[in-house]
């Protein structure tokens, strides 16, 4: 296919319209079946499975879409030695945090950031910690918070 | 001024045989396929950039999801698949009207492309519209990055709604997302009849397809904020028929007003909310800016300057645009589907 194109129209090299619509149907089939598969019962298969559907379809549209497929080997080495740096970025961050395990589970709990600041409330400085609202609201009230959180002003 | 127009337009197919070919050309280029792959070169290699670019933020996401899973598990219950689902969708059609775009430039038909491109923008449009849908329903229910996440069980944010946004139940934070697309629209529009009136075609045109551009992101939010009334008034319903039989169902399913979700939840909930405005938000902005990039090629199309020997600037664009589609494949898994 590519070589009959080659020769019609220079260095473009056009993907026939059955390429491109087959392509995108099987990506729409993938996204359905990882939505279905997200609600039967896998355990902790389910998140290798979503990542290998997402890569399949990350691949269709890279060679397809992208026209990697076609591409000269010096643009596909480039981009794909992102994704090598990308794997060396979070491995070694995981190996770090991993070694700090402890130490970053038992945290101290007054040492995490305080949940919220009111700084709207007359006569409340800046560094007057909110204490958290309680986790439940009766059927029906209002939120108390409402009136004085900034960012649900209008 | 409008017959100078019409002869240029109608003598396009003669203008093509007396185009010199080194039109686009820059001068330190020997021929345009040496020009085409310095190009290609250089919008992979930004593609590069712009994945390390996104790895900060992945980075993030993983190491907090290796020491909190189950705040992930929990957290995700508040991101409706089907938005996400439906938005996957819409992005990844746009990339195959893009593809399509590409073929057609190559071609040398930049009506079609630009027609193909039009289709590109409006789905990016309606993209953002849903997404808008999505962000406001949160913010309603103060599910906010970590430091205003506040978030209460049993809360219903029609209490506070006045007005004709509450009556319509629309959520007013959706009004407020909603008021630089109406301007954008209304100017586009405003922009296009002036362009009409003044007999500059090529103008109104493009003034046109930005308008059209814009319904885009309408269509998106008003679809999405049906779904969302229906998809709420199905839970309340369900409410209200009791909680016997009929939760199994439901169970992982979304959102606030579900019955019986967790009273304890994890307290860094919230960190999970801050890296998905992060990721989400810096997506979204690539979006946009893809809206600006389209919006070019969509001009160059109406010119109509591309040819079989000059279609660089569609295939680069493409490129950027199938980049921000492969970004999404990976956020939706990661943000919506986790059990």
């Amino acid at each position: 296919m590519t070589d009959s194109h080659q020769h019609d129209h220079g260095f473009a090299h056009p993907v026939s319209v059955k390429l491109l619509l087959a392509v995108f149907s099987s990506l729409v089939f993938l996204t359905i079946l990882t939505v279905v598969l997200n609600d039967l019962p896998l355990g902790s298969a389910d998140i290798i499975i979503a990542m290998t559907i997402a890569t399949i379809k990350a691949t269709l549209v890279m060679l397809f879409f992208m026209h990697m497929f076609w591409e000269k080997g010096f643009n596909v080495v480039a981009f794909i030695s992102s994704l090598f740096f990308v794997s060396l970025f979070i491995g070694f961050t995981l190996m770090d945090t991993g070694s700090y395990r402890d130490d970053i589970d038992s945290f101290p709990e007054d040492k995490r950031p305080a949940p919220r600041v009111d700084r709207t409330a007359p006569g409340v400085s800046s560094n007057t910690v909110q204490p958290m609202p309680p986790a439940t609201l009766v059927e029906g009230s209002v939120n108390p918070l409402a009136k004085t959180n900034p960012y649900v002003r209008l | 001024m409008s017959t100078v127009e019409e002869t240029a337009d109608s003598h396009d197919e003669h203008d093509d045989d007396h185009h010199d070919h080194g039109e686009f050309i820059a001068h330190h280029f020997d021929s345009a396929e040496q020009q085409f792959d310095s190009g290609k070169l250089g919008i992979w290699v930004f593609l590069v950039t712009e994945v390390l670019f996104f790895s900060g933020l992945f980075v993030a996401y993983v190491l907090y999801r290796y020491h909190h899973p189950e705040v992930f598990v929990d957290a995700s219950q508040f991101l409706d698949k089907v938005l996400g689902g439906i938005n996957t969708i819409v992005l990844l059609f746009s990339s195959l009207t893009m593809a399509w775009a590409v073929r057609a430039a190559q071609l040398g038909n930049n009506n079609f492309a630009g027609k193909l491109i039009l289709i590109t923008m409006i789905c990016a449009a309606a993209f953002l519209g849903i997404k808008a849908v999505e962000y406001s329903h949160k913010w309603d229910l103060y599910i906010l990055p970590v430091s205003y996440y506040n978030y209460m069980e049993g809360y219903h944010p029609e209490a506070e709604s006045g007005g004709i946004a509450g009556t319509l139940h629309i959520s007013k934070w959706l009004v407020t997302l909603s008021m630089l697309p109406l301007l954008c629209l209304t100017l586009f529009s405003a922009g296009a009849v002036a362009m009409a009136a003044t007999g500059k075609r090529l103008m109104a045109q493009f003034m046109l397809g930005l308008a059209i551009m814009m319904s885009g992101y309408f269509v998106g939010a008003f679809a999405g904020q049906t779904y969302q009334n229906w998809h709420e008034a199905n839970l309340e319903a369900e409410e209200h028929a009791g909680d016997h039989g009929h939760d199994g169902d439901h169970a992982g399913d979304s959102i606030a007003t579900g019955p019986d979700s967790t009273s304890e939840r994890p307290p860094q909930i919230g960190v999970f909310f801050s890296i998905y405005y992060c990721m989400t938000g810096l997506h979204a902005i690539h979006v946009i800016a893809g809206m600006a990039a389209l919006s070019w090629l969509y001009f160059r199309c109406l010119k109509a300057h591309f040819r079989p020997d000059y279609f660089g600037p569609v295939d680069y664009v493409g490129l950027y645009w199938h980049l921000v589609d492969l970004i999404w494949i990976y956020l939706f898994p990661l943000l919506y589907l986790i059990n």
